[in-house]
């Protein structure tokens, strides 16, 4: 019998995606653990046994202070180098929506991620509307990343956040993450032109809403690609008659169990 | 020492929170501001050299991408903005009101590695730039930044750490206070009562005097306190138990009749009568359980908030969801959130600002707050708000109402629970502090200009990172067995919640045991408080050590605080002192029945008297703009409402996610495909003629919308939230029984059981000696399983070419609607229920369903046919054609206005493909309906009038424009 992919799906006071993203992954054929930090600080759990870290959405400690800034410390200063080692091991990372706020402020994204000092160079921050934004959003896939191979040119998946504005800390960042071919999803119209509110539903830069780092192994995003794993969770499936059980999000997590299968079992 | 720290955003960043702030100040009236600028302070009580304050700042506190910060042990004159004509007021939350920002700022420098900090309090620095007079400012001040209630305009930036209590020497040797009780006479008793905001009135003093003038002892305060907190009208329904002498006119003749015991002579009866087998658990646990699949039960409640969000719109409607979920959480041995509803009342948000009555919020105000807090609370648990309503009259000015509801999925066997003689009282979640104390008994009273001061602290501001970990925790702890009993501490704190779970068995508790926010409560605070986020449990002293360590892990609180003994009584101790020995018999069934009265006149509303237009597009536009009717998108898109991923059917759908769905269709295992079906039901409008047919609506439209969506009508439980005004004004009391009587009829005529229910009294405001009560409000919310999600249908016409049916009859009942009220009429026809002919529809409706035989459906009810077909037409962005010969209609009054606004009940509006015609026809053989349009190709609007005159053409897209527009502030 073959081995599994295994996957690590971590959750801390006030992360509330872990079912969702649970369900993905299983979907997938992969082992899913939802794991509670303290369970990792204090070694009763090892993050090496596992090829796939995910980081759910929710609120980690009620985006107190800045959304995922308290997380992102506990990543970054308790977890750092097997963070590193996992990243380095070929290893895959997911964050999601405040899993990707955690990356981002964490250091971890865009990356390459370095343990010890804090060397955090873009940020995700208040939405322009000020306000929390529910809805769905039409993303075009770029860059190159295990995550995103195969894609739809354009996708449909929902937000949900109040904290979701990506700006890069200078112009030369964009640059390299653009060079990189790292900037993985961009906000669009449906018909792929450039969008306003609400189609960039926060006002990103560039209308960047997920990146990889130089990699491409580890990806965070704003959408919630969990939360389109089903046909019938696309909010108009009654109209569109599709044959697929599937949504536009599940490609996303089969991508990353079947690369686990590929090379690292 | 002290540390200030000031954040403010990078020159060139967007500064979202002042933009807001701004825009808060232009809807007070005030255009002069030219620009708002909000700054973050950190004020930070510890041994820390600069060097780590910086670093804290550059680690934690400062997003150096997008924010600039300074730091100082002094505090700052002059601002850190450069500003013209800047005014600057810092707001911080009053001492004691729970800010979990401090406890997470705490937590952020021990996790960078640095001890000896003591303490941090928040605040935020508004700089306002523009020509202001002081008066303004001040008026900016109380209006759009802060809300005295729970916080206050720093004055002295250097002393913010006073502790939280001073004006009180702390018990180590605790005194008892008895009361002198015994000798009073009635004047006496009501002058207690009244000083000691226990809202019990001279009779059940009295009860209560008898009762330990049998014993030969005064009571001490606690004693008093607990028998307030258990008696009052939130904890014990006195009202809907108590007796009623009725008083009504039936054909010119009056008629009386004595009720004894409301709630159990219509709800409770309504459900015994249907003794249906998939009901698993009704009213007497926190919520009410039905049966879903072979493994699990769903549970549902809806609670009310509403004293606490007049005063307190954030906090109020916050710990409303809170407390709601916590319900849901204590159900049976505890269930799993899975879905929240929110329906709300306000005032129009065009009040004007002058004709506000003393001590009240602007409605505008209340409404974003109450968003706020739901948002807060919803989001933040990680579970789905996905169906609401929000309903406008003028009357809720002083008292809007704030329904919080939450579906949970619990496995089946876990529904009963009983602690166990020698379990241990377990408290777990949040600390206790002095927040909330006279939640119960306060919101069991009128509201007046006073409340705010003296109720304050009654009101709070909710932790849902809380209770996320006591969810998180207490799902595993269930799953293990380890504990016998759960319930939730809600109002009347651990008085209620310990009184609950030891009636039978009695209890004695070590209240210098509970976990304290700040020392100084004395017992009785400890006792009574509120404090939110708390559960208790009965855990055999075997299982408490893993119970323990599951909690450890997770960083949330328990500790054991008592036993349950077995004695029968309520036995409390405080540091080895007795303060309270009561017995639970007396406390639980000493309450003396009252008899109240209750009178019902038919209103006369004035008759309407204009001839009919011949052209609709002005009238359509002013209904669908009518606050009632239009969209309430702005509102729901700050919910997080696809979390867990469940939904089918969403609050918006179409393809551009915005067309009104009737019902929410949710997943409740994302593996199958069963699930279920959510909808509320409520028109206050219908109340101002006749409660009854207000009831019977409520009803009806609960249950058609999950007809709608393509949902069965074999497994559909409903819940009651009465919200009315004074119950011992006779006038307000003969309402609510009629209301009742209704819910009995059609819950028993449609087979649709009540499984739970909440009323919520005394919502009047009283200013200046004139009483605002509310219209009496009922709420229905319906919960249906659904056996296949796949069969859902929506609402957005979905192919030009098909054809549209209306189903039921349409009557002349313009009376209540939105229609009227664009003449600033209620008028006389309140729609009634035919529930005979509403089955039968239904029934067939269902079949078709079940054939996929409809494409897309819409309930009609507020505004009418005709606002439903726009609605489905701006939906599915196409047109259609209406002839108006073609709908079924009874009466003599035949009129377009009638037939195109009337606001009959049991009708839907149904679409079928012209392949489907004839299956279709053949399943709806003997239904009344009538095929009177077709979905146009181009986005347009035709309707042609019983004389076969173009009575409105229009655009969908403008329409749609129109309906969209009056939330979006």
């Amino acid at each position: 019998m073959s081995k599994k992919p295994r996957v690590i799906v971590f959750r801390t006071a006030g992360t509330n995606c872990n079912v969702e993203t649970t369900f993905a992954f299983k979907q997938c054929g992969a082992l899913v653990d939802e794991v509670h930090l303290e369970k990792l600080f204090a070694g009763k759990v090892k993050l090496s046994d596992y090829h796939i870290m995910a980081l759910p959405g929710g609120f980690s400690y009620g985006d107190d202070i800045a959304s995922g800034r308290l997380f992102a410390n506990e990543l970054r200063i308790r977890l750092g180098d097997d963070v590193k080692r996992f990243i380095d091991d070929k290893k895959l990372v997911i964050g999601i929506c405040n899993g990707f706020q955690i990356l981002v402020k964490a250091g971890i994204l865009p990356g390459p991620f370095t343990p010890g000092a804090l060397k955090q160079t873009a940020t995700l921050t208040n939405n322009d509307s000020g306000k929390f934004e529910a809805r769905w959003v039409h993303l075009k896939v770029s860059g190159k990343s295990v995550w995103t191979d195969g894609l739809k040119d354009i996708i449909y998946i929902p937000v949900a956040h109040g904290e979701g504005k990506f700006i890069p800390g200078d112009e030369k960042l964009l640059k390299v993450l653009e060079d990189n071919g790292q900037i993985a999803f961009r906000y669009v119209k449906a018909d792929g032109t450039a969008p306003c509110y609400p189609e960039n539903p926060n006002g990103s830069t560039e209308d960047i809403a997920g990146i990889t780092d130089p990699t491409g192994r580890v990806l965070g995003l704003m959408p919630h690609p969990e939360r389109h794993f089903q046909a019938t969770q696309h909010p108009f499936w009654t109209r569109l008659g599709g044959k697929s059980k599937l949504g536009d999000g599940a490609k996303v997590f089969q991508n990353g169990v079947d690369y686990v299968k590929k090379h690292l079992l | 020492m002290i540390w200030r720290v000031e954040i403010k955003d990078k020159e060139g960043q967007f500064d979202s929170l002042g933009s807001g702030v701004h825009r808060d100040i232009l809807d007070l009236g005030i255009e002069t501001v030219d620009a708002v600028h909000v700054l973050l302070v950190y004020m930070i009580d510890g041994d820390l050299t600069a060097v780590e304050v910086e670093r804290v700042c550059r680690e934690l506190l400062v997003d150096q991408v997008v924010q600039d910060f300074r730091f100082d042990d002094k505090p700052f004159s002059k601002s850190f903005v450069k500003a013209v004509n800047a005014h600057t007021i810092e707001v911080a939350y009053n001492p004691g009101v729970m800010d979990p920002v401090e406890a997470s700022a705490l937590k952020g420098i021990r996790d960078l590695g640095l001890s000896g900090v003591k303490a941090i309090r928040t605040a935020r620095q508004f700089v306002i730039e523009g020509e202001l007079s002081d008066k303004q400012i001040e008026f900016i001040k109380d209006k759009a930044l802060l809300n005295k209630i729970v916080q206050h305009a720093v004055k002295k930036p250097a002393d913010p750490f006073k502790p939280i209590v001073l004006d009180r020497v702390i018990q180590d040797k605790p005194q008892v206070a008895v009361l002198k009780m015994l000798g009073l006479a009635d004047k006496g008793l009501v002058e207690l009562s009244k000083k000691g905001q226990l809202y019990l009135n001279l009779a059940e003093m009295k009860a209560i005097q008898k009762h330990f003038a049998s014993l030969k002892r005064e009571p001490t305060d606690i004693e008093l306190e607990t028998i307030a907190q258990t008696w009052s009208e939130h904890c014990n329904h006195k009202t809907f138990r108590g007796k009623i002498k009725y008083t009504y006119k039936e054909k010119n003749k009056t008629k009386t009749e004595v009720i004894d015991n409301l709630i159990k002579a219509t709800i409770f009866k309504a459900t015994r009568s249907l003794d249906k087998k998939w009901c698993v658990s009704v009213f007497h646990d926190n919520a009410g359980i039905i049966k879903f699949d072979k493994e699990d039960n769903v549970c549902f409640k809806v609670e009310t908030h509403n004293h606490p969000s007049a005063l307190e719109p954030f906090g109020g409607s916050n710990t409303g969801v809170g407390g709601v979920i916590r319900d849901i959480l204590g159900t049976g041995l505890g269930a799993k959130p899975i879905a929240n509803t929110d329906v709300f009342c306000f005032a129009s948000p065009d009040y004007p600002v002058k004709d506000l009555p003393v001590g009240t919020l602007h409605p505008k105000r209340v409404l974003k707050g109450v968003v706020s807090g739901v948002r807060d609370y919803g989001n933040k648990m990680g579970i789905p708000t996905v169906n609401g309503a929000i309903c406008f009259d003028d009357k809720y000015v002083g008292n809007p109402l704030v329904f919080c509801g939450d579906v949970g999925i619990i496995p089946k066997g876990r529904e009963k629970k009983a602690a166990k003689k020698g379990d241990y009282v377990v408290v777990a979640g949040g600390r206790t502090g002095r927040d909330g104390i006279h939640g119960a008994t306060f919101s069991s009273g009128e509201l007046t200009h006073e409340s705010e001061v003296v109720s304050s602290g009654a009101v709070q501001i909710g932790n849902p990172i809380e209770e996320k970990k006591v969810l998180d925790v207490l799902l595993q702890g269930r799953d293990e067995d380890l504990y016998t009993a759960v319930t939730d501490c809600g109002a009347g704190g651990l008085s209620s919640a310990v009184g609950e779970m030891g009636a039978v068995l009695g209890a004695r508790i070590d209240l210098d045991k509970v976990p304290l926010k700040y020392q100084g409560l004395n017992y009785t605070e400890i006792w009574i408080s509120e404090s939110q986020e708390r559960m208790v449990y009965a855990v055999s002293p075997k299982n408490f050590p893993r119970l323990k360590e599951i909690y450890d892990g997770e960083n949330v609180e328990l500790a054991v605080i008592g036993t349950f003994t077995g004695t029968g009584k309520l036995e409390l101790v405080y540091h080895g002192v007795p303060v309270c020995k009561l017995d639970m018999h007396f406390l639980h069934e000493g309450t003396p029945k009252i008899v109240k009265e209750a009178v019902w006149t038919e209103p006369k509303h004035k008759e309407p008297s204009f001839v009919c237009p011949s052209n609709f597009d002005e009238k359509i536009r002013q209904v669908l703009s009518d606050y009632n009717v239009c969209s309430k998108e702005a509102v729901v898109r700050r919910y997080d409402h696809e979390v867990q991923g469940a939904g089918v059917v969403k609050p918006f759908v179409g393809p551009a996610c915005d067309g009104p769905s009737d019902a929410t269709v949710l997943r409740v295992k994302l593996s199958g495909d069963k699930g279920i079906a959510l909808s509320n039901g409520i028109n206050p409008r219908f109340g101002k003629i006749d409660p009854y047919w207000m009831a019977a609506s409520a009803i009806d439209e609960a249950i058609r919308q999950i007809i709608a969506v393509g949902g069965d009508l074999k497994e559909v439980a409903i819940l009651d939230n009465f919200c009315w005004g004074n119950p011992d004004k006779p006038d307000r009391l003969g309402g609510l029984v009629r209301a009742a009587k209704a819910c009995y009829d059609f819950a028993v005529a449609y087979g649709t059981p009540f499984i739970s229910g909440k009323d919520s009294f005394y919502n009047e405001y009283t200013d200046k000696g004139k009483s605002i009560a509310i219209p009496g409000t009922l709420l229905i919310s319906a919960i249906g399983v659904m056996d296949d999600v796949t069969r859902a249908v929506t609402m957005d016409l979905k192919k030009p070419g098909n054809l549209i049916y209306v189903i039921g009859t349409t009557y002349d009942e313009l009376g209540g609607s939105a229609y009227l009220s664009t003449f600033g009429l209620v008028g006389n026809n309140v729609p009634k229920v035919n529930a005979k002919a509403a089955l039968q529809t239904y029934e067939a409706i269902i079949k078709a369903t079940k054939k996929r035989l409809i494409a897309s459906a819409h309930d009609c009810s507020e505004g009418g046919l005709l606002t439903a077909l726009i609605e489905m037409a701006f939906a599915g962005g196409f047109g259609a054609t209406a002839i108006m010969k073609a709908i079924p209609f009874e009466g003599d009054n035949k009129r377009d206005d009638v037939i195109l606004f009337s606001e009959s009940n049991s009708r839907l509006i149904v679409e079928v493909s012209p392949e489907n015609k004839r299956a279709f026809e053949r399943v709806m053989t003997g239904i009344p309906m009538g095929m009177f349009g077709r979905v146009q190709e181009t986005p347009e609007v035709f309707v042609y009038g019983l004389k076969e005159n173009l009575c409105l053409k229009a655009n969908v897209h403008e329409l749609k424009e129109v309906w969209k527009k009056p939330l979006q502030f």
